[in-house]
């Protein structure tokens, strides 16, 4: 017999180990978003646009605007989060990506949490760079910046993994976007008043350290449980 | 070597045993078995909404059945899901393709989740299916038959013993068409099994040994 050339059937044949799987569908996801910039920057303009439009409502004077600095920063990062939630599986469930993740012998769940990542890394970190802008130009101290910083960045990791949840679970959906935003709002909700919370602290020049902490543990929470969560929905929506 | 991995392959055996699934009140597959050994084909046949898709889909697991069991190597393939599914290509309607990148880079990602690739094993897998300079442009400008000839290529690529296509022969041309039936051949000849949804006959030769299961409505 001819050996022809690979790829041929071999008995056991090597897999590609989990790691490298994970970090080949992180670099797919960057890839594509900066193919399409348009989707990758409009989570960050609606965050711009909600914080620029609340001094024109309330008020220029900052001695009012540092006070509402913490809720403003926090619910625009949260819903610009929420808007980039809707794409994070949307177009591998239509192409069919999705069901070759959950065929490809990987764990679906190690699969989904590099999308997660890529989410984070996409939307959460450019939106921890936003914050503190945001907050200085309502008058927050600069003293305070690193912790608004610091916050968002970790608040928006328990954002895109708990968020992960609701985007997997409305994907047989059709125009899901308020469903999704309903379905998050209970995870939501603890990292909105805990980061809030910090950057108030921060603002005040109290101790913000244990807020922030409570973020921490819920972006854990987050990383650990909400991947197997999503798997699971993903397998559902796939029947 | 090559006869030890032969002898292997054949040995290996999807088997299918009283499959039961049910869409809404609608029983669509209704005490369907079958059994396939390394070296054969099965094709399905039956008209729209027959149940062909979804004999797939629950045969590779995405479905659940309300009743049966599917054995793959004598191993029921739900106590060993992720080492079935190593095995195993499916490749549906739709080549699972993203239309912003181009074939290349989809093949690395595709198949490079599942196995280690080189460059030009990729572009080997291209040449194969006549791939020329298109391989370079987004998928998103290219024809359906093109898009499906990229997916025959990673099919290719994936180097599983267990195929399971629906439809593979869509949007192709003539020339498309019998490099199918030459992939299938080829793949049969290396011991491999496949499982493929059709609407007109496959043209196997009689070398292979192909089943026949017609899906009633």
């Amino acid at each position: 017999m001819t050996t022809q050339a690979p790829p041929t059937i071999v008995p056991g044949h090597p897999q590609t180990p989990a790691l490298q799987a994970a970090r080949l569908v992180l670099s797919r996801d960057l890839r594509l978003a900066f193919r399409r910039p348009g989707e990758l920057v409009q989570p960050l303009i609606f965050f711009a646009i909600v914080a620029t439009l609340f001094p024109l409502a309330i008020t220029p004077e900052k001695s009012q605007l540092v006070v509402v600095a913490p809720g403003v920063v926090w619910v625009a990062a949260l819903l610009a989060s929420l808007l980039a939630l809707e794409f994070l599986y949307r177009d591998d469930a239509h192409d069919g990506s999705l069901e070759q993740f959950a065929l490809s012998g990987q764990s679906l769940t190690g699969l989904l949490l590099a999308k997660s990542l890529g989410h984070w890394l996409l939307t959460g970190a450019p939106l921890a760079i936003m914050g503190p802008f945001a907050a200085w130009t309502f008058g927050a101290p600069v003293s305070a910046l690193p912790a608004v910083f610091i916050s968002v960045l970790i608040g928006s990791i328990a954002l895109s993994l708990l968020g992960s949840i609701g985007a997997a679970l409305t994907l047989g959906v059709r125009r899901s976007g308020v469903l999704l935003s309903v379905l998050n709002l209970p995870f939501t909700v603890p990292v909105l008043i805990f980061g809030a919370r910090a950057t108030q602290q921060a603002i005040q020049g109290i101790d913000f350290i244990p807020a922030v902490q409570l973020l921490g543990a819920m972006a854990i929470l987050g990383i650990t449980l909400a991947p197997l969560a999503a798997a699971a929905a993903v397998r559902i929506s796939l029947e | 070597m090559t006869g030890r991995v032969r002898e292997f392959m054949s040995n290996r055996v999807l088997a299918g045993e009283g499959l039961h699934l049910w869409r809404g009140d609608r029983h669509i597959l209704r005490g369907v078995s079958l059994e396939l050994r390394g070296g054969q084909i099965l094709q399905l046949t039956g008209s729209n909404g027959a149940g062909k898709t979804t004999l797939l889909r629950a045969l590779c697991g995405l479905a659940y059945l309300e009743e049966g069991k599917v054995f793959w190597c004598g191993e029921n393939v739900r106590d060993n899901l992720h080492g079935f599914h190593a095995d195993l290509a499916y490749v549906g309607h739709e080549p699972p393709l993203k239309a912003d990148l181009t074939p290349r880079e989809n093949l690395r990602y595709w198949v490079g989740m599942r196995r280690a690739l080189t460059a030009a094993q990729i572009d080997s897998a291209l040449d194969e299916v006549a791939a020329d300079e298109w391989r370079e442009r987004p998928v998103r400008t290219l024809s359906a038959g093109q898009r499906r000839r990229v997916a025959l290529a990673g099919l290719t690529l994936m180097g599983v013993p267990l195929w399971m296509l629906d439809e593979p022969t869509t949007n192709l041309d003539t020339a498309g068409q019998s490099l199918v039936t030459r992939m299938l051949e080829a793949h049969v000849a290396r011991g491999g099994l496949a499982v493929v949804a059709v609407h007109h006959e496959l043209g196997i030769s009689s070398a292979v040994t192909l089943h026949r299961m017609v899906l009633a409505s």
